[in-house]
């Protein structure tokens, strides 16, 4: 499979922070990744440089072949990108806010009204403000529009965080779903240990490096 | 650029129709400038009358800092700006729908203030076109540039107490120019308006293409 993330010596920093200090590893195309590490180890920090959200100090950075030096803008529209922060208009409708992203990533009504049944929110949930929505719905919300938009990159951070066992469920089948089609899966969770992919790997980050690897530690 | 602008433009006017921000709250605010002005001058017509160009485009500076950070809260607070940035939008795009939104809002909001002003202080208009104009180029320097100093403030991490800083001496200009161009089509003041409208129009172009050139480098920075 072709390599679709490469960092060597990657080093991001926020503020004065070195919140990434040397980070090398290489993805292949339809992996599921896994990303454990303590809090504050550089997990989300290494999700937002590959999504081109995070300018790279110093170090080799290539993301689907854009240089995440001088190519940040032009890789963003290929990355899904589920943070902290579901990047939701709390006024706006599930509806509406499905609606308006769709729009702005290009696809049209069927595509909407696929993710949302997907992810069980075309009932009444639809026309209820997101405001008014539990986590865990917000969350099923923000992996709808992952489905809509159909990056070639999915980065997670935490996306089991507020989910019950039912939306768990769905992330997963939505994840292995992605990975079969060829979508690259970067994972940052503290609270899964497998997703189940057979293309499945587990980095290990800490002071802002990546300090183990499963691929090279068997190879090994 | 523009069908993406305009997309960004409808989604923030459907969030204010959904919120009514604006109308619940901006506005009872802006009457209350105008009716505490009214109050402060004791009530005497005759100044209210001179004043009243200058207070209209005081009181509108300040309704229009809440409108900005309303517009920047919009995106900031559930970290959109981030979505925004990945969804192939441009930033150009982005800031001219945000712009467009903004003045959208800010027009309604003078003409519910310039109706309040004119019955609350007993004016009379002596050059209708030339109020309609300025007012139109007026907000779009205040739109486009209150578009960009949010975002500055707002990466700054200090955005309440430093976007009024920041954005109030930069308008300083167009405040001045609009005061004239209103004193004289209210008739208040010996002044050629349709000249002053020659420099707002200037500071308005300006501004917006400043805006559409760094606001890109600038969201990335924030």
């Amino acid at each position: 499979m072709a390599t679709v993330i490469n960092l060597e010596q990657s080093m991001v920093f926020l503020g004065q922070f070195p919140a990434l200090t040397g980070a090398t590893m290489n993805i292949r195309q339809g992996e599921v990744v896994l990303i454990k590490g303590p809090n504050g180890a550089g997990k989300s920090t290494l999700l937002r440089l590959c999504a081109g959200l995070l300018p790279m100090r110093s170090g080799i950075g290539t993301v689907l072949d854009f240089d995440l030096r001088t190519q940040r803008m032009e890789l963003r529209a290929h990355i899904g990108l589920l943070g902290h922060r579901t990047g939701l208009y709390p006024d706006l409708t599930v509806s509406e806010n499905l609606k308006f992203w769709a729009s702005a990533y290009g696809a049209n009504d069927i595509e909407v009204d696929k993710a949302m049944a997907f992810f069980g929110l075309n009932d009444r949930l639809g026309s209820v403000q997101v405001q008014n929505l539990s986590e865990g719905q917000r969350r099923r919300t923000s992996f709808a529009l992952l489905l809509i938009k159909r990056p070639s990159i999915w980065l997670l951070d935490e996306p089991y965080a507020g989910l019950d066992s039912n939306g768990r469920e769905l992330v997963n089948s939505s994840i292995l779903q992605a990975s079969e089609l060829g979508t690259t899966v970067l994972i940052a969770s503290h609270e899964i240990d497998k997703i189940g992919s057979t293309q499945e790997r587990t980095l290990f980050v800490k002071g802002g490096r990546i300090v183990s690897d499963s691929d090279q530690d068997s190879e090994g | 650029m523009f069908r993406d602008a305009w997309l960004v433009t409808k989604k923030d006017l459907l969030i204010e129709l959904r919120s009514r921000i604006l109308i619940n709250q901006i506005a009872p605010y802006t009457l209350l400038i105008l009716v505490l002005f009214g109050f402060a001058l004791d009530a005497d017509t005759e100044t209210l009358r001179d004043t009243g160009p200058g207070l209209f485009w005081v009181s509108t500076l300040l309704v229009a800092i809440l409108a900005i950070q309303r517009s920047v809260d919009v995106e900031t607070s559930d970290s959109a700006i981030d979505r925004l940035m990945l969804s192939g939008i441009s930033p150009t795009s982005i800031y001219v729908g945000k712009t467009i939104g903004l003045y959208l809002q800010l027009i309604v909001l003078e003409a519910l203030l310039f109706t309040v002003m004119v019955v609350l202080f007993d004016m009379s208009v002596v050059d209708y076109p030339l109020v309609i104009v300025s007012a139109v180029v007026t907000t779009l320097a205040i739109s486009s540039s209150g578009t960009l100093y949010g975002v500055i403030a707002s990466g700054l991490g200090v955005r309440e107490t430093l976007l009024p800083v920041l954005f109030l001496p930069v308008l300083a200009p167009a405040v001045i120019g609009a005061t004239r161009a209103f004193g004289d089509a209210f008739g208040r003041v010996n002044a050629d308006g349709w000249a002053w409208l020659g420099l707002l129009s200037v500071i308005a172009i300006v501004y917006t293409l400043v805006g559409m050139l760094t606001y890109g480098n600038i969201i990335e920075d924030t």
